[in-house]
């Protein structure tokens, strides 16, 4: 499998950062790091502050208080909202939509390049996604959806990836091969943060866990955080 | 059928109407794709309702003259659109009636202008458009505005398409908001353009009409955006041919049209939606 290598792996520092969400204090003091090429499951209960974090790391929330450490330019991160913050009204076809994660290097006005037509083949084939090129958005199922939204990312070469909860409503076979891109992406040398749900994927997938409950709990190897902290499943 | 076109070889006013709004269908109707994807139908209701009241300042300011009432129009909708922009951000649960109440003040405001010249403006060619309206420099407005647009969409139809179907992928970076900032421009532009014609009231129409109609018979958004643009066009066409037969204002005329186009293409993929359920 063909994973986008990062050149120069990226580490984030977060120095005591307080993010506010409207009048709430979503995070407070939160200080630690995500070391370059690591893959961090991000986990604890809902309202615990996991998507602001990657908001926060994505520059799209700033701290009130704190500073985030992150050397990656913006067209390096690659982010992947909820499914929810997708408008599937806009009449795109998955090729289209898939092309398109390559946009910033394509520009607004050229031709679509034969090498990015190559490149979105391979990304749909990765994702298995051949025979729906032609589909519209709307048409897919959640789990097609979330595999066509991996293969956007595929377009991208990320130093750093943001995933918010990309298992959740997935099917079984659809959560294997997305599971299966994202230790491609690892050991090509992405830095990777996962919102996660689910403990035993956390074990299985991340190397590293970060227990969140606004403030956090605790940060380190799975096992030992997740042994440490009786972090209860909360999907 | 030849009949219906006789007027326009005759008359030199009906063929610049029909060359400007016909100019301006073409140029509204995609932008109003792309308005009706972004959700942003009522917004662009609200800054073509403020174009008025900036439209009577103009006239109050430099007398009847095509470019100081659109660059009235202009600035009293774009500080509406910002306005509008500001209460979305500060009140997302409220916005529909922020909207509404943004369009009610700029009419009101419009129409108390209106008064204030003493009678020196018609009230309904500014609402509602006048086919007598449009003069030379009114179509050189409308042609410039066309020609802005038709190239702004080609440069930013990528990043507005990723924009519209994931915001989140811009975040951290300046490129929706300017999209956005360039987006709005363009509507405000085209909103101003097609007052003469169409009326401050009506030259949302063929913003949102003829979109809303293709709706419901392109699944691509490059169909989408041709086929808007022909029934907006043709819309104009038949609109122009309605007001100057039937003696009507020709904003409502054309919107009368478009908003027929619009009805039809609902009734047709509600017929069709039945069909398949019997089908399947």
């Amino acid at each position: 499998m063909s994973a986008p290598v990062a050149e120069v792996a990226a580490s984030v520092a977060l120095e005591s950062i307080h993010v506010r969400r409207g009048a709430v204090l979503a995070l407070e003091d939160v200080t630690g790091e995500f070391a370059a090429g690591s893959l961090t499951a991000l986990v604890g209960p809902n309202g615990a502050g996991k998507s602001t974090l990657l908001e926060t790391l994505t520059g799209r929330l700033q701290p009130v208080r704190g500073r985030v450490r992150c050397p990656v330019p913006r067209p390096e991160i690659a982010y992947l909202p909820q499914l929810a913050r997708i408008d599937l009204r806009v009449p795109v076809t998955v090729a289209d939509f898939v092309a398109l994660g390559d946009w910033c290097r394509v520009g607004a006005l050229r031709g679509i390049p034969e090498r990015l037509r190559q490149a979105t083949v391979e990304a749909l084939h990765q994702t298995g996604l051949e025979a729906l090129a032609a589909r519209r958005l709307a048409e897919l199922s959640a789990g097609q959806l979330q595999r066509a939204r991996f293969a956007q990312l595929l377009m991208r070469s990320p130093r750093l990836m943001l995933l918010d909860e990309p298992f959740a409503g997935m099917d079984e076979e659809t959560t294997t091969r997305l599971v299966a891109l994202i230790r491609g992406w690892h050991r090509g040398g992405l830095t990777l943060v996962v919102v996660l749900h689910d403990r035993e994927l956390a074990r299985e997938l991340c190397p590293r866990t970060l227990l969140l409950d606004r403030r956090v709990l605790a940060w380190g190897p799975t096992e030992a955080t997740i042994a440490h902290h009786r972090w209860r499943h909360v999907a | 059928m030849s009949g219906a076109w006789t007027p326009f070889l005759e008359f030199l006013f009906l063929r610049r109407a029909l060359v400007g709004s016909a100019i301006l269908a073409t140029s509204m109707a995609p932008l109003g794709t792309l308005l009706i994807l972004r959700r942003m139908s009522l917004v662009g209701d609200a800054m073509a309702h403020a174009v008025l009241p900036g439209a009577v300042a103009g006239f109050l300011l430099a007398g009847l003259s095509v470019w100081a009432m659109a660059l009235g129009g202009f600035v009293a909708a774009i500080v509406v659109a910002l306005l509008a922009a500001l209460i979305s951000r500060r009140t997302r649960e409220y916005e529909e009636s922020s909207f509404a109440a943004l369009y009610l003040i700029a009419l009101a405001t419009g129409v108390a202008g209106v008064a204030a010249t003493g009678g020196r403006v018609d009230l309904t060619h500014l609402l509602f458009g006048s086919v007598l309206a449009v003069d030379a420099d009114g179509l050189v407005l409308a042609a410039v505005v066309a020609t802005c647009t038709w190239c702004g969409l080609a440069l930013l139809y990528r990043p507005l398409v990723l924009a519209t179907l994931q915001e989140s992928f811009f975040d951290g970076t300046h490129v929706a908001m300017l999209v956005q900032v360039a987006f709005t421009t363009l509507v405000v532009m085209n909103l101003v353009a097609g007052f003469q014609v169409l009326g401050t009231l009506m030259a949302v129409g063929l913003l949102i009409l003829p979109a809303a109609a293709a709706r419901h018979w392109a699944t691509r958004l490059e169909a989408l955006l041709g086929l808007s643009a022909t029934i907006g066009l043709a819309a104009a066409v038949a609109g122009l041919m309605l007001s100057f037969q039937a003696d009507l204002p020709s904003g409502p005329s054309i919107v009368l049209c478009a908003g027929l186009a619009y009805l039809l293409s609902v009734i047709a993929s509600a017929l069709r939606a039945h069909a398949r359920r019997l089908d399947g």
